[in-house]
């Protein structure tokens, strides 16, 4: 069973009310099911009520969610024959970013995304999702094919940040990202980016940028995590809830904005309450944006891009 | 005048032994002893490398560089202009571009009027063209007294300005890079700055023109994640911070004791990320030989 959140509880409680109902008239063979019709019109509502105006920091715990589906759950329902290709011919692979071909509805193109384990084993083999400069570089040489070869790129984002030791200064931890956002501004094929679980800072923002940016509902993208905000405002990380709140993170936030271009559903509750499902919604929308976007010429996709993060950011100019 | 008789002389407290470097070898810290000198404020300071009590119009005067041991203290983009620049050869761009608090994030207002007060300019970024012995360049500083150099919308906003003016112009750019990082008040607006800029810097590339980073103290975060390390060349300053993740957050969030030197210039260097690290004194002479190889049609008495 899934991990239950706290502000999930109401709802868990209810439901197995009813089991014990249901439960109860079968053994004693007494019809109970208006009682039951009513509870469940109940739930349904609570449901609605409770996941329907999830606080910022509910979702970032949905985001973070030890079961929320990872890229490789997604990638056999969203592709054909994903092939995955290794290394940054540099130094090592880095498994906390995965990439590779995939035919995605027919059409062949290059996958990059951020993995995070599902357990403790697996998040030590993937450092937790957190990528060391041989992963963006990795990236970068698949997506740099990807531009070579024409094949669009598809990006999905889920990590808490660039890893941040050492080693990750020693290799240049600053200058792999960079790169890749210089490599990607410029390319002539088109570049869509899904946020599905975490979008942490500078180390999501690597794979962020593209002609699409899309984000799953209950994901989010911060420039800071919520817990290292409070820390350094408010020097206390209890105050991360706050901190989720001021940064407008969700895939609202993003999408009024104007950075995200389209919040993708999830099923009531949270991804990882329906896979399928949730993976049937993001292949729709991504395949919308990939039709819309093959019909525009490689220098018209570079343009748009440019101008699209050109256009991000507020500010008020002096009347001259 | 009376009052003066009673006025308490206000007296800093220094340190007798030169300041300790992040640990020593063996992880240990070390507590520096501390000896009150009666010293009145505001006319000194003390060399946090040599230890060193230096007068301050004399470290004004050798631009904030230690008289005894080279040490780099901070300096204002606008001190390093008149450093630079050769004179009167300055001019200004877009110093009208206003923040906006388009997240109401709590505090950010009087945080913008602090920075403002103490940078003395209304953002953290400062851009325009000017002359380098006579070579004409794009400059742009950040200011680490406006909010750390923090990069938000108005800083990215400069910077790709300026950079595209230089691809209209077909100029060289320089930008001198001292910043925490994003600025999380402005949050996703703040991050996607740094996707703009490296942008900009692509379109550069792209027209084949030559950009010059300058590293100082600190380049941290966001920054350098971006433009600070995208440029054809790269220069720090000695002993300047450089790094993605700041030697407290690694501590905290990794438990990872950093060793001595590591993050500085010269461990950058060391580890293949500088070009060249080069002395305040010497940046304004290195920059225009720099910039003399780039210079589009001037020969330079060639005999082939």
């Amino acid at each position: 069973m899934a991990q239950l959140f706290e502000f999930e509880k109401p709802i868990i409680e209810l439901e197995r009310k009813i089991a014990e109902l249901q439960k109860f008239s079968a053994e004693k063979d007494i019809d109970l099911s208006r009682e039951v019709e009513t509870l469940e019109k109940k739930v349904s509502l609570l449901k609605k009520e409770i996941y329907g105006n999830l606080e910022p920091w509910q979702k970032v715990q949905i985001a973070r969610h030890p079961e929320r589906p990872n890229f490789y759950d997604y990638a056999p329902l969203l592709f054909d024959d994903f092939i995955e290709l290794k290394g940054d011919r540099l130094y090592a692979d880095d498994q906390a970013i995965a990439g590779g071909m995939a035919f995605f509805r027919g059409v062949p193109v290059t996958v990059i995304a951020q993995v995070k384990g599902k357990d403790t084993k697996e998040n030590i083999k993937r450092n937790f999702g957190m990528p060391h400069p041989e992963g963006y570089r990795k990236a970068l040489r698949l997506m740099d094919q990807a531009e070579k070869f024409g094949r669009p790129i598809l990006t999905f984002i889920d990590t808490p940040g660039a890893a941040c030791d050492l080693a990750a200064e020693e290799r240049g931890q600053g200058e792999a990202i960079a790169r890749c956002l210089l490599a990607v501004s410029g390319y002539h094929v088109p570049v869509i980016c899904t946020v599905i679980g975490e979008g942490g800072s500078g180390g999501a923002l690597a794979l962020g940028v593209g002609n699409v940016i899309l984000m799953l509902e209950n994901s989010f993208y911060s420039v800071i995590a919520p817990e290292s905000c409070a820390s350094i405002l408010w020097k206390d990380t209890s105050k991360a809830k706050e901190a989720a709140g001021a940064m407008k993170i969700t895939a609202q936030d993003l999408f009024k904005l104007g950075v995200a271009d389209e919040v993708v559903r999830e099923p009531q509750g949270g991804a990882h309450y329906n896979l399928r499902q949730t993976a049937d919604e993001l292949s729709e929308v991504i395949a919308k944006y990939l039709v819309r976007l093959r019909t525009e010429s490689p220098e018209a996709l570079q343009e748009k891009r440019y101008q699209k993060l050109r256009a991000i950011g507020m500010f008020q100019e002096k009347s001259v | 005048m009376f009052k003066d008789i009673f006025r308490k002389t206000k007296y800093v407290t220094i340190q007798s032994t030169p300041a300790p470097k992040r640990t020593t070898p063996d992880g240990a810290r070390q507590e520096p002893k501390t000896v009150k000198k009666e010293l009145p404020d505001g006319l000194w300071v003390k060399c946090p490398k040599c230890g060193e009590v230096l007068f301050i119009k004399d470290l004004e005067e050798n631009a904030r560089v230690c008289t005894t041991c080279s040490y780099h203290f901070r300096i204002s983009g606008r001190a390093r202009l008149a450093l630079l620049a050769d004179e009167n050869s300055f001019e200004e761009w877009d110093s009208e571009i206003l923040t906006l608090d388009p997240l109401e994030f709590p505090g950010y207002d009087e945080k913008l009027l602090e920075a403002q007060e103490k940078a003395g300019m209304i953002e953290g970024a400062l851009t325009g063209r000017a002359m380098i012995e006579g070579i004409p360049v794009v400059l742009a500083f950040n200011e680490a007294n406006f909010m750390m150099g923090s990069m938000g919308s108005v800083v990215g906003e400069k910077i790709a300005r300026a950079v595209e003016r230089a691809i209209d112009l077909r100029l060289p750019v320089v930008i001198f890079s001292t910043s925490g990082g994003a600025r999380m008040q402005e949050g996703i607006l703040s991050l996607y700055q740094m996707a703009k800029t490296s942008a900009a810097l692509g379109r550069l590339a792209a027209n084949h023109l030559l950009y010059i980073s300058v590293l100082t103290d600190p380049t941290f975060g966001g920054v350098t994640a971006s433009y600070a390390s995208l440029g054809d060349i790269l220069i720090a300053e000695p002993n300047a911070l450089i790094g993605f993740t700041g030697p407290r957050v690694i501590k905290q969030t990794m438990r990872q004791e950093l060793p001595a030197g590591a993050q500085t210039a010269e461990f950058n260097q060391m580890h293949g990320l500088i070009d060249l690290i080069v002395e305040r004194a010497q940046m304004r002479s290195t920059l225009a030989r720099l910039l003399r190889y780039h210079q589009e049609g001037v020969q330079h008495g060639a005999t082939v």
